[in-house]
């Protein structure tokens, strides 16, 4: 008898997770709740001043403090070579400033003391005199002639210009635009915003002179990229270097990069010959940590006046910060932008793409979004909306008629990617139907004869996930693929390591259900670990939604190589050829008699007891999954609010999302998921943001400044289902983690445009806060974010 | 008897000031002392090693450090460990008996009110602080019983299952 998958935790199954056990029990161990013997404690002190020249720095009255143990400068991090590290992006970043700061909070000095407060005395007993610079807040201050050259450490570089970039067909573009009726334009920012997970960053340095090994507890997305890069910077041999990523209390992309306090940590602890733990607070995360977008989008479509798409004129103008950090494959210059409008059958596109360093802090990270997928969905549908409205067309309708049919995948996008599988139109449908649509109209309407501004907003999207397939993506050279081990014990009970890191998406529960599902092991039954570079596997860790499309994979895979093994193992049991046995879930049978038949725990024991003549014992294996390409899953949402006309206040009255992630392997952690990247899509609609005065003081430091919806301001979520498998995923499962704080945003941002659509307003810029709306529907102008700050933001 | 300070000195430095604080956590008598400035959170989590309680964000608009001080929901970052001598906490380790979580803890288990783990316990407590107060609450008041912390994983709709989830329970077993 075959198992019931269901029963077994197996795909499909809304398996309660298992790492709830040690978390509601508050038995979470996040770094730092790790305690070492004899353990040192590091505060860094920041620059408060956003450019300036440092003429000196005083250490010595730190000293004075009982229990200070060592003050580094960036002048003793130069005697090292490590006054600079490489970014993930070919660039340099200041680990500890010699020359001059380049942001508010970069790194200045860090002290190294028996406890934390003493740590954080003595930073303020640091004296450093500043001789301050012309500051500069946007690129377009970046690109004036004769702007200060933020810089100015690197050889050729004239200017504050980071890199010019383009991609798509110009000819097959201007020839679009050439031919068209219409030509409707789009111009916004997408203001900075940072990942902000509960946990700040944080490390404990533990170097071991004896053996002369190095571990570092650290709070890395990515730990085995960490071990390469330490290798490489610090010289240390890479076997000697272990890093672990315990417990992550959130991660969005900021724990991806590596920054300078887990750098003056390892030093420290090799000069202490102490354990060193440095652990941010939440200013220092916030204003010196990888933000993300903080890009200025510019484009225009080319029309026909039935509705159809004919092309895309697209610019991006990006605020990089100091140091271009950018975390993301090495091929793009700004991330997989140009995956914009890959759900619409464009004939032709051209993007160009110009990025800017500004005394801000560093990153460009993949905030919750596969590599600037987010700012390109973003301007996609908010240039949808307003083509819509341009041609005088129904939102929904103009969508239905320029995406891509079910019967046209593979479907090659005008940028060059290859979309796979959807049924965009059924989404659509089935939005529009639980929203409301076909009654909207007229209830606008008639809300407006009453003085009520009604608006709905549609979002629809396809995302590229899953980085990477190795001929094409690549960090620091390293190829984008990822991999798993499984090594199953001779009673039936398994481990499995693979090299992606959990975060919080359920890892430990959701890769045991892949195992379920391949071998029929219960999922209670199989062990999941991740995160220590001495046991798991190498691998690219988890950002950009790829651990289920990558990592996934490569469970998947792991596991079939040990059901083939197990197939020969059952042959020889059951003395018939492996070609008279059939599986079924958790059991290999005689095909002749399905009666005849032995179980996979059968099998595993005989692994180790009683294995066939010539064959290795033991049953385990590894896998390297290297995709042949990235996974699209779809998502339609739609989000109707009321603005209060009186006080710019809008009011969310209902969110309706349709998601086609392929096959899920959890449903309960798929919609956990969506739900949680709804909110951070409500969050910067409507609060969260970061911004600077023209000093380059960061506005956003602290959660007093830096807005985050709590439950009462959150609105509910209507959650769709559809599903697409994909067709080359072993599992046809395509990625969630992201979609929703992808294409979230524009629908909340087109629904209180639409709402003020009849006084002229095409944009708002994010976060619509109600001064903004306010503003705009008294003026019926449009609403700029860009920085310096305006009073009243 | 703890003190701030840890492993690397058994005792403060000379010239430190401390004070002797008495108080009950999770039911146990505990007498500490410290130095004046030490705050409640850092008390808890280094002092007596009870790490269930997190520090987000220093400036009490997280949450992560809720606990419960004389059955009432306090940010413990913001609150000097002197400020309990002679009070009664209540921590994430004090929720589960030894044998049986609590309604709570079973709830956010059940609803999937948590990803990361890292707001779960200050949400918990404040939830508690809710419950034990009105065990039938609406959405709307559970809401706004949690609007002092923060979650980014979640949503919150799941969270709020979770505690009408444990109110259920709560109301069945007084039966």
């Amino acid at each position: 008898m075959a198992l019931d998958e269901i029963k077994i935790g197996g795909l499909g199954a809304s398996r309660r997770r298992v790492e709830d056990n040690r978390f509601i029990r508050g038995k979470g161990n996040y770094v730092d709740d790790i305690v070492l013997p004899g353990m040192l404690h590091m505060e860094l002190l920041r620059s408060p001043v956003a450019h300036a020249r440092i003429k000196s720095i005083d250490v010595s009255k730190a000293y004075e403090i009982p229990g200070v143990r060592l003050v580094l400068t960036g002048e003793m991090m130069a005697a090292r070579n490590l006054a600079w590290m490489p970014t993930l992006s070919y660039d340099t970043q200041a680990v500890l400033a010699t020359d001059k700061v380049r942001f508010q909070g970069q790194e200045v000095a860090a002290v190294i003391a028996d406890d934390p407060y003493i740590a954080k005395d003595a930073c303020q007993a640091i004296v450093v005199e500043y001789e301050q610079l012309p500051v500069i807040v946007n690129p377009f201050q970046a690109m004036e002639a004769g702007s200060e050259v933020i810089r100015d450490d690197k050889e050729n570089q004239p200017g504050n210009k980071v890199f010019d970039w383009e991609i798509g067909d110009k000819a097959a573009t201007d020839k679009a635009f050439a031919e068209a009726d219409v030509i409707s334009k789009m111009e916004l920012h997408y203001p900075r915003s940072h990942p902000s997970p509960m946990e700040t960053c944080g490390s404990i340095a533990d170097f071991n002179r004896a053996t002369g090994k190095l571990t570092v507890y650290m709070t890395s997305q990515a730990p085995h990229i960490v071990r390469a890069a330490v290798a490489m910077v610090a010289e240390l041999p890479e076997h000697m270097i272990r890093i672990v990523s315990p417990d992550l209390g959130g991660g969005f992309g900021n724990k991806v990069p590596i920054y300078p306090g887990y750098v003056v940590s390892i030093l420290a602890s090799i000069l202490t010959e102490r354990p060193v733990k440095w652990i941010e607070d939440k200013t220092g995360n916030l204003i010196s940590t990888g933000f993300g977008r903080d890009v200025y989008l510019q484009g225009e479509m080319a029309l026909r006046k039935d509705g159809k798409m004919l092309g895309m004129r697209m610019k991006t103008i990006s605020d990089h910060g100091a140091f271009y950090a950018d975390a993301q494959p090495s091929k793009f210059k700004i991330g997989l932008m140009h995956s914009a409008f890959a759900a619409y059958d464009l004939p032709a596109a051209h993007l160009e793409s110009v990025g800017y360093y500004t005394n801000k802090a560093p990153g460009g990270v993949a905030y919750r979004c596969s590599f600037r997928v987010t700012e390109a969905m973003f301007f996609q549908e908010r240039m949808v909306h307003a083509a819509a409205n341009d041609l005088g067309m129904d939102q929904a309708e103009f969508r239905r008629i320029n995406l891509v049919k079910d019967d046209m995948f593979p479907y090659r996008t005008a940028f060059g990617f290859l979309t796979d599988s959807g049924q965009y139109g059924k989404c659509l449908d089935i939005g529009m139907k639980a929203i409301g649509y076909d009654t909207y109209k007229a209830e606008q309407a008639e809300a407006r004869s009453r003085g009520k501004l009604l608006g709905i907003g549609i979002s629809t999207m396809t995302e590229p996930l899953g980085a990477g397939n190795s001929r094409e993506y690549d960090i620091l050279g390293i190829k984008m693929f990822d991999s798993a081990e499984l090594r199953v014990h001779m009673t039936g009970k398994a481990i499995l390591r693979t090299g992606a890191m959990n975060q919080g998406q359920g890892h430990q529960t959701t890769w045991a259900q892949i195992v379920a599902h391949e071998l029929g092991i219960p999922a209670d039954d199989v062990t999941v670990e991740e995160g220590d570079t001495d046991t798991a596997p190498f691998g690219m860790g988890t950002y950009a939604s790829r651990s289920t499309p990558v990592a996934g994979a490569a469970v998947a895979m792991v596991a079939r190589k040990i059901r083939a093994k197990a197939r020969k193992i059952a042959a020889h049991l059951l003395e018939v050829s492996e070609e008279d046995i059939e599986w079924e879930l958790g059991r290999f049978y005689v095909r002749s008699n399905k009666e005849r038949g032995v179980t996979i725990q059968d099998c595993a024991l005989a692994a180790y007891s009683n294995m066939p003549d010539g064959m290795e014992p033991g049953l385990e294996n590894n896998a390297y999954y290297d995709p042949p390409n990235l996974t699209w899953p779809f998502a339609a949402y739609f989000v109707k609010v009321e603005v209060d006309a009186e006080t710019g206040v809008w009011d969310v009255l209902k969110v309706v999302a349709v998601d086609d992630c392929g096959v899920r392997i959890n449903p309960m952690v798929v919609e956990g998921q969506i739900m949680g990247g709804l909110t951070e899509a409500y969050a910067m609609a409507s609060m969260q943001y970061q911004t600077y005065d023209e000093e380059g003081n960061c506005i956003g430091s602290n959660y007093m400044d830096y807005l985050l919806p709590t439950a009462w301001e959150t609105p509910g979520f209507e959650l769709h289902e559809v599903v697409t498998p994909c067709p080359h995923h072993p599992i046809g499962a395509k990625g969630v983690g992201e979609c929703a704080t992808v294409a979230g945003p524009a629908a909340f941002v087109n629904a209180v445009v639409d709402a003020l659509g009849h006084l002229g307003v095409r944009n708002i810029d994010m976060p619509m806060m109600p001064n903004r709306v306010y503003e705009a529907l008294t003026t019926g102008k449009d609403i700029s974010g860009m920085p310096p700050v305006k009073m009243g933001d | 008897m703890t003190s701030l300070y840890d492993e690397v000195q058994a005792a403060p430095g000379e010239g430190v000031p401390t004070r002797r604080v008495t108080i009950k956590v999770n039911g146990d008598d505990r007498t500490v002392d410290v130095e004046p400035r030490l705050l409640l959170a850092h008390l808890l989590r280094q002092g007596l090693k009870l790490t269930g309680t997190h520090t987000g964000c220093d400036t009490s608009n997280c949450g992560a450090c809720t606990i419960l001080f004389d059955g009432r929901p306090i940010k413990s970052c913001t609150m000097l460990a002197v400020q309990a001598d002679g009070h009664s906490l209540e921590t994430v380790e004090g929720l589960a008996s030894a044998s049986e979580l609590h309604p709570i803890q079973e709830g956010f288990k059940e609803e999937h009110g948590l990803h990361c783990g890292f707001c779960t316990p200050g949400m918990m407590l404040a939830a508690k602080a809710l419950l034990d107060k009105n065990d039938n609450p609406t959405e709307d008041e559970v809401r706004w019983a949690l609007s002092g912390n923060l979650c980014r994983c979640t949503g919150y709709q799941n969270i709020v299952k979770s505690v009408l989830w444990a109110a259920e329970k709560m109301r069945a077993e007084a039966k």
